[in-house]
């Protein structure tokens, strides 16, 4: 991914956020990493990142790793009420 | 109250277990063996006349007064260095100790001023105090002759007469008044470790000489103030000591600037701060200081400092004064409406970790209980968030394992990404001795520090790694106690989960991670690394310390974790000289995090979506506490610019500095519709506040510091808040605006608060602490006194646990337009943002960020030293001072970030580490190239600041 002069926005933000954490993960049997990504997402992202997260998911996850896509199964959508 | 007085044994203490009985004077006393005999009479509250001696340094034996007589033994030894025996029978006071003490003093006042009247050390001066204690009544040599006392003799220069050194901005040099007692040139040896003094000429000439024969301030001195510590007269003086005279009170307090926690007497006259002195019986610094805590406290009367509160429509109006209650009663209503316009999550806070605990406990409560959210987040965000996690994940605690007096033990030290001699100076010293001692280092930075070479020390393994390639060298390493059987079978058999042993040995013995592939991608030549490792493995007792070159990189988190690897491999962890130790950042950096400052962790690391802790506080709080986890610092920031989150209270930060890609946090800022500032002075987040509180200092309220060892000092209050609140007392003051029901009367009940929800702080109270002194966490019924070495038994989680640690390239990557890779750091007498430091006199030091540019990068782009350059980065641009040196490697530039005219921010990009978005501010691409001065950035910068700090009413901007 190149990088020079652009910034992301914030979903794709997101997309990049959630590949560095399956990278991590990769090193890991499948069924860990998907453990293991999942848990990471659910325990440290707010339900607004997980809705962007989902939204972008929901529209064919373009960009996701692999094993993120994998891994949204286990992570938690969040609720309307949600902040 | 009254000053402390503290005694002076005259020599160090005696570490032996073997107990030694004699008598002094008549009386029985025990020491340990190899206690002097000074010292031992000492104990038996015997105070024998001295001079050169005093407990921080060793014994020198050059005054001659402290002599005695031993029955048996010819002569009259000196006590300081004549070691006691069983059954020795010494006499302090007898007819001949008398008269030769007395001839001794008379040699001494012979050629030393008699203005003691108007001498600064009046009524805290050693040879005042010898000259009475001997009854020295008469100078028989008379004061004519030979002297150093005075410019002229008879009308004619006096050659051996030297002028008074005035050259540093703290203290003053009289060479007219020194006795040459060297103390001050063993204290920068011993105690320091820096060897810039020492004794010139010999004989009747011998001076003491910063450098060679420099001034103060031009010498390698670092001003720690050992040596006007040490000094006995008023040779070496504290220039507050000279202007405003001596103390009459003192308080013991904790210093606020590094992670160190340095205890210090606040010396004061009435509520004027006289000068600050190192506490011996500090547990951190054992009676040592750096420049900073010493000496640079001058901001909390500095000039700029905000003392009323503040608000303003839009960030473009000048400020408004309010009183207080307009303030609060304003931020409140704000904050409600966003709320009631914006949803719920739409407002948030970031805690301080310049603060105590206390306060940060209460704005994390204020975020949880009042805003009904998790949005709080701290500083640590930004340094040692990847130590929380790494250590957490290997270990189950998110702290250092040792206390800082475990380094006396340790046989091999390995620093990675940290240059303690710049950023915890005290620490540093304590290092230095220990390497002194005979101990081996290994330094793993891409910059040759000072901690790689310097005065009677120096590294065995220098690694100097391209930056960001920490992850492999960490796993080669691994690799090569692996592969080399230099494992610790017994104690990961013992303490770790052995198959999670198996995997990570099977993964780190791949070829991939073998130092010689590592060579390519790092620079460390491969032979280099395996020194490092198998020293490291099989060196005695190894202790790994490691700072922000870890941490600030996309993968921060991995290095901890390969780090705790390390440790778990060789067995060095649970006992003394060993251990896993990051060097914290600021003052309370890990208060904030055991407080629970992060958006997904309640108070000790407890994480949110746990139902049972919740309930704790769901209790006591009345509120049901939301379980899903806040919004991060970066996050809020790109919340703000997407327009869902519109209101930020930030007390004691200041991210439009130090946060990375400054553009996007102004952006951030900018998006919002009040944004709360509480600090001292009107730092560059304000420029984009709404709302001002002003702060106080930590001279101004009571509360605790936790430092880097998990140590728990009292801050003691030893003024009144010149803003009229302590901060603590801001926060509630809001709460209590927002409709929360809190009546906090002093800063120990909210700690009492703490202790009852927290189960590592149960024992923890004011009182207990007044007992103790201090106390490392987890303190409660397991470990009733603290917990100075963790993990002792087993780890805390149980079985320690290996994670794979895979190397992954930053996305950061040189090219053509950005051939050079930027990392940042600090300085020794500049402090972060230099918010504090700035205004104070220690600007002396370093007046300006410098960019470091290896002189082959520079020699090729023409630059020459001294010369503006322009730094450039995808993210932004700007310029700064060149200085060349080959500290840094050929590709790599260094700067610091002590100073916003030079932003460096602006440079560093969004990149984060992966777990947990600690920005990655020590990798970034750059070109650097000549330039005429600033940029047009730094020009509009600089307008809006000032625009942006315009007080109504006021003439000038605070700035």
């Amino acid at each position: 991914m190149s990088h020079e002069e652009h910034r992301m926005g914030t979903k794709e933000k997101l997309v990049y956020m959630a590949n560095q954490i399956a990278t991590f993960f990769e090193s890991k049997p499948h069924d860990e990493g998907v453990a293991g990504v999942a848990k990471h997402i659910n325990d440290f992202w707010d339900p607004r990142m997980r809705r962007q997260f989902f939204e972008m998911f929901d529209e064919g996850g373009k960009g996701m790793k692999p094993l993120v896509i994998d891994a949204a199964a286990k992570i938690r959508r969040p609720r309307q009420d949600a902040a | 109250m009254g000053l402390i007085h503290e005694i002076d044994f005259g020599t160090p203490a005696s570490k032996s277990e073997k107990q030694v009985t004699l008598t002094v004077d008549g009386f029985e006393v025990t020491v340990p063996e190899g206690t002097s005999i000074m010292r031992a009479s000492m104990e038996a509250g015997i105070a024998i006349p001295k001079l050169c001696a005093t407990d921080m340094v060793d014994a020198f034996g050059s005054c001659r007064l402290c002599l005695v007589e031993i029955e048996g033994r010819n002569g009259t030894p000196s006590s300081c260095t004549t070691p006691v025996m069983p059954g020795m029978v010494v006499h302090t006071q007898t007819g001949r100790l008398k008269d030769i003490r007395k001839g001794v003093m008379e040699l001494y006042i012979s050629d030393h001023p008699l203005d003691c009247l108007t001498c600064a050390a009046n009524g805290d001066c050693e040879l005042q105090d010898m000259a009475g204690a001997v009854g020295l009544r008469d100078v028989r040599y008379g004061y004519e002759g030979d002297n150093h006392v005075r410019a002229k003799n008879d009308g004619v220069a006096n050659f051996k007469w030297m002028a008074k050194d005035e050259s540093n901005p703290y203290f003053t040099y009289d060479p007219s008044k020194c006795i040459v007692c060297s103390r001050c040139v063993r204290a920068c040896e011993e105690v320091q470790g820096t060897f810039a003094l020492t004794i010139e000429g010999r004989g009747f000439g011998s001076r003491v000489s910063p450098g060679a024969h420099e001034l103060f301030l031009d010498s390698e001195c670092v001003s720690c103030g050992a040596c006007v510590q040490a000094c006995p007269t008023a040779t070496l003086t504290e220039k507050s000591v000279i202007e405003i005279g001596q103390p009459e009170h003192s308080v013991v307090t904790t210093c606020a600037y590094c992670g160190v926690g340095c205890s210090f007497k606040a010396e004061m006259r009435g509520d004027e701060l006289v000068r600050m002195v190192p506490w011996k019986d500090g547990k951190a610094n054992r009676g040592h200081s750096c420049v900073k805590g010493r000496f640079a406290y001058g901001y909390a009367t500095h000039k700029e400092r905000i003392l009323n509160p503040m608000i303003r429509d839009k960030i473009t109006d000048p400020w408004r004064e309010v009183s207080w209650e307009e303030a609060l009663t304003h931020t409140a209503k704000e904050f409600r409406r966003i709320q009631y316009q914006y949803g719920r999550g739409a407002i948030g806070g970031i805690t301080s970790s310049r603060c105590t605990n206390e306060e940060t406990f209460l704005v994390q409560k204020l975020i949880r209980q009042g805003f009904g959210n998790n949005n709080v987040d701290t500083c640590a965000r930004v340094c040692h968030s990847p130590t929380g996690y790494g250590l957490g994940q290997t270990y189950g605690t998110s702290a250092g394992t040792q206390d800082f007096d475990s380094v006396e033990d340790t046989d091999v030290a390995l620093i990675i990404g940290a240059n303690p001699a710049s950023a915890h100076p005290v620490f540093a010293s304590r290092l230095k001795k220990r390497l002194r001692a005979g101990a081996k280092l290994i330094v793993i930075d891409p910059r040759r520090t000072e901690m790689v070479k310097s005065a009677h020390i120096e590294a065995e393994h220098h690694l100097a790694l391209k930056p960001g390639t920490n992850v492999a060298v960490v796993t080669a390493i691994a690799h090569v106690i692996v592969t080399e059987g230099l494992f610790d079978e017994k104690f990961i058999r013992e303490r770790c989960d052995w198959s999670e042993f198996q995997d990570y040995a099977e993964f780190v013995s791949d070829p991939r991670h073998s130092p010689e592939e590592v060579e390519k991608l790092s620079g460390v030549p491969a032979e280099t690394i395996r020194g490092a490792a198998r020293l490291y493995a099989t060196g005695g007792n190894g202790a790994i310390y490691y700072g922000l070159g870890v941490t600030e990189h996309s993968q921060g988190s991995t290095t901890v974790i390969g780090i705790a690897n390390l440790a778990m491999l060789t067995g060095n962890i649970g006992r003394r000289g060993v251990g896993v130790n990051p060097l914290r950042g600021q003052n309370n950096v890990q208060g904030a995090c055991d407080m629970g400052s992060f958006p997904h962790e309640l108070p000790g690391y407890r994480h949110i979506s746990g139902d049972a802790v919740r309930d704790i506080y769901d209790s006591l709080w009345g509120v049901k506490l939301d379980n899903e986890p806040g919004l991060r610092i970066p996050n809020m920031l790109d919340a703000a610019v997407d327009g869902t989150f519109k209101g930020i209270y930030i007390q004691g930060e200041d991210i439009l500095q130090s946060d990375p890609d400054t553009k996007h946090v102004s952006a951030g800022l900018e998006a919002m519709e009040c944004v709360v500032v509480q600090d001292l002075f009107l730092n560059e987040t304000a420029n984009y506040a709404h709302v001002f509180l002003p702060g106080s200092t930590f001279l101004e309220k009571d509360g605790t510091f936790t430092n880097a060892e998990r140590r728990i000092n009292r801050v003691r209050k030893v003024m009144a808040p010149k803003n009229g609140l302590a901060d603590w007392e801001v926060t509630q003051r809001l709460a209590q605006a927002m409709g929360l029901n809190w009546n906090y009367q002093h800063p120990s009940e909210i700690m009492d608060e703490v202790a009852k929800t927290t189960p590592s702080f149960a024992n923890v109270s004011y009182e207990f602490l007044e007992k103790m002194g201090s106390v490392q966490w987890p303190c409660n019924d397991k470990a009733p006194e603290g917990t100075p070495i963790m993990h002792i038994d087993g780890f805390v989680r149980g079985k320690g646990k290996f994670i794979r640690t895979e190397y992954v390239a930053t996305d950061e990557k040189t090219g053509p337009r950005f051939p050079l890779l930027l990392t940042t750091g600090r300085i020794l007498s500049q402090y972060n943002v230099g918010a504090q430091t700035r205004r104070t006199e220690n600007v002396a030091w370093h007046a300006e960020d410098l960019l470091e540019i290896h002189p082959h990068d520079a020699e090729q782009r023409g630059l020459r030293d001294g010369d503006w350059v322009r730094l450039q980065s995808r993210a932004g641009e700007t310029t700064l001072r060149a200085t060349i040196t080959d500290k840094v490697s050929p590709g790599v530039v260094y700067t610091t970030f002590h100073h916003p005219d030079t932003q460096a921010n602006v440079i560093t990009t969004d990149f984060s580490d992966w777990a947990t978005n600690c920005p990655e501010y020590k990798v970034t691409a750059v070109q650097v190239g000549a330039s005429n001065g600033p940029s047009d950035w730094q020009k509009d910068y600089n307008e809006q600041a000032q625009q942006s700090r315009r007080i109504a009413g006021h003439l000038e901007a605070a700035e």
